[in-house]
């Protein structure tokens, strides 16, 4: 499968965000004083319990929401400066709900639409829909309501809607939500073949052993604040921290503790290895 | 108690069954969960249960369903409704979108009942407490994130305390600190025998920690059903896609390596797997 290139993967676009608060309308602070930055093609997890601001922080990047202080690049554009339109050629957006994001009639629109509003020709957006729907595995119900679909392949449309515009950052909002085990190792292949192609990969989740599986990077977030960031294993292996923010070690680590190593694994393979090494 | 006698039900349209022969019991006030790849039937097992199969789905239907002694089929709806609460998978769908506050959108059921305003005040108060969302009770239910809202979605359920609670996959947008609290609740609701309790769930460590019972379904029919120590280790279950435990999936890498002692029990939770894997780096 040939997919045609999109220009925007051709340069690779940082992300700094730089100090950056939120307050929602209700008066609820959401993000205090965040700074980070994403090289291009990175992998980073973002983690925390629920009401972190985990989403609010995503939704940053794309511009769906302001910073109040503070600034959000991505390469150079700065997000005050430019439409969620704009914005949305660089980064894609997964929503935690898919059905906040569905709403065509059948697969093949739902998939168009994207591409279309980037005003792509037709061969092109039809290509890149084409080889989306493959990598999610979705080509044979192209004609279908998406709500005749299940919640897992919902999302599943809901990512590949995303992909087919070819983004170079892709942001991607509890991804294993409703998805069985090997959907779930089904969305594993999918972040790593993006991440092969160079893509930045951003995900938020509460589902900790996929994290560590998945992502090299892992930014803890708790009460609206970067509270640990770092690889994945420095930040889960520090199971006190990890505690105080209301999330879970990952089962292998936990594991390992009882064992009493020092070693923190990610993987089953990491695991044995130590174990039988 | 439940009872489903040669259970089989297709959906209207299609030709292969979602649930095939299903024969079960669970008795008052016991916690089963229900494990299985998607689309092994667990959602329209719930359905069955709740009684939206066959008053809301129509389709073919064969079998007989028991609520608390009663066919559900032929009791009047109302009835069954009272009997058994649904937690829907997705939580948006069940936040009913009319109402301001959280407070009285978990009231909402009640209203419908005719409960005396005192009585519904403290249910209403009380099952916010329960699943920790007091200090929501007066914003929108539509301003909320997937997880608060799914606590709201869970409380809204409970305040109508049914004898039996159906849950699809309650904790799906929860943290794990609040994925725990979510079964710790259930568990002590369906211990001190006020509700039995079915829940249909991925997190499967939290299953073999919580659960009295676990019944495995796949393609529509029952797999293996037991103490879900037991189940979650079973080959077969593994093979037809049920997830496992890192702690298992360890245990199968040793397996396929050669390098587990013939006949030794896979380990599911964590105190098995500490045992398990000291006595093999004592053995090496």
């Amino acid at each position: 499968m040939i997919v045609e290139k999109a220009p925007a993967k051709l340069l690779p676009i940082e992300i700094e965000v730089d100090s950056i608060s939120f307050t929602y309308p209700s008066g609820i602070q959401a993000l205090e004083d965040i700074t980070i930055h994403v090289s291009s093609g990175e992998r980073v997890a973002l983690i925390g319990q629920n009401g972190a601001g985990k989403t609010t922080l995503v939704k940053h990047l794309n511009g769906l929401l302001k910073p109040v202080s503070g600034s959000v690049k991505v390469g150079s554009w700065d997000t005050h400066d430019h439409s969620v339109a704009q914005m949305a050629t660089r980064v894609g957006y997964v929503f935690q709900n898919p059905d906040d994001q569905l709403f065509q009639r059948t697969v093949w629109d739902e998939m168009m639409f994207g591409p279309r509003n980037l005003r792509w020709s037709a061969e092109r957006a039809a290509s890149s829909v084409q080889a989306s729907l493959e990598m999610v595995g979705l080509e044979h119900i192209k004609e279908m309501h998406p709500y005749d679909l299940t919640f897992s392949s919902r999302k599943l449309l809901a990512l590949a809607s995303v992909l087919a515009m070819d983004t170079q950052v892709v942001i991607i909002d509890e991804p294993t939500t409703g998805q069985d085990y090997r959907g779930v190792q089904q969305i594993g292949s999918i972040l790593s073949e993006l991440n092969k192609q160079g893509k930045t990969i951003i995900g938020v989740t509460h589902d900790i052993d996929f994290c560590a599986e998945q992502f090299e990077r892992s930014i803890l977030m708790a009460g609206g604040r970067v509270v640990l960031d770092g690889s994945t294993r420095q930040v889960l292996s520090q199971i006190s921290v990890i505690d105080q923010a209301y999330v879970e070690a990952p089962q292998l680590m936990r594991l390992a503790e009882k064992l009493g190593w020092d070693f923190m694994p990610l993987t089953v393979e990491e695991f044995i290895h130590h174990l039988d090494g | 108690m439940i009872s489903l006698q040669g259970v089989t039900y297709s959906y209207p349209g299609t030709s292969s069954p979602a649930l095939r022969d299903l024969s079960l019991e669970i008795p008052r006030g016991q916690f089963c969960a229900v494990i299985g790849p998607n689309g092994a039937g667990k959602t329209t097992l719930a359905y069955i249960l709740a009684g939206f199969i066959p008053h809301f789905y129509h389709g073919s239907l064969q079998g007989e369903v028991n609520v608390e002694g009663k066919n559900a089929a032929t009791m009047p709806q109302r009835e069954l409704l009272r009997l058994v609460g649904l937690i829907l998978q997705n939580p948006f769908n069940q936040i009913s979108g009319t109402k301001v506050t959280v407070q009285d959108e978990i009231a909402f059921g009640l209203e419908n009942l005719g409960i005396p305003r005192e009585e519904m005040v403290a249910r209403v108060a009380a099952a916010m407490e329960l699943v920790g969302v007091s200090e929501l009770a007066e914003r929108s239910p539509l301003g909320l994130s997937g997880g608060q809202m799914q606590r709201v979605a869970i409380a809204s359920v409970l305040v109508m305390q049914p004898a039996i609670l159906v849950l699809d996959e309650p904790t799906s947008q929860l943290d794990p600190v609040g994925s725990r609290e979510v079964f710790q609740a259930v568990r002590e609701m369906a211990s001190s025998g006020q509700m039995t309790v079915i829940m249909i769930e991925h997190k499967v460590e939290w299953v073999a920690a919580f659960a009295d019972r676990a019944i495995a379904l796949v393609d529509g029919a029952l797999l293996a059903d037991g103490e879900p120590r037991h189940v979650l280790a079973i080959d077969t279950v593994w093979r037809a896609g049920v997830g496992q435990t890192r702690y298992t999936l360890a245990a199968r890498r040793l397996q396929e390596l050669g390098k587990w002692q013939d006949g030794k029990r896979l380990p599911v939770t964590l105190d098995e797997a500490t045992l398990t894997f000291k006595a093999f780096q004592k053995r090496r």
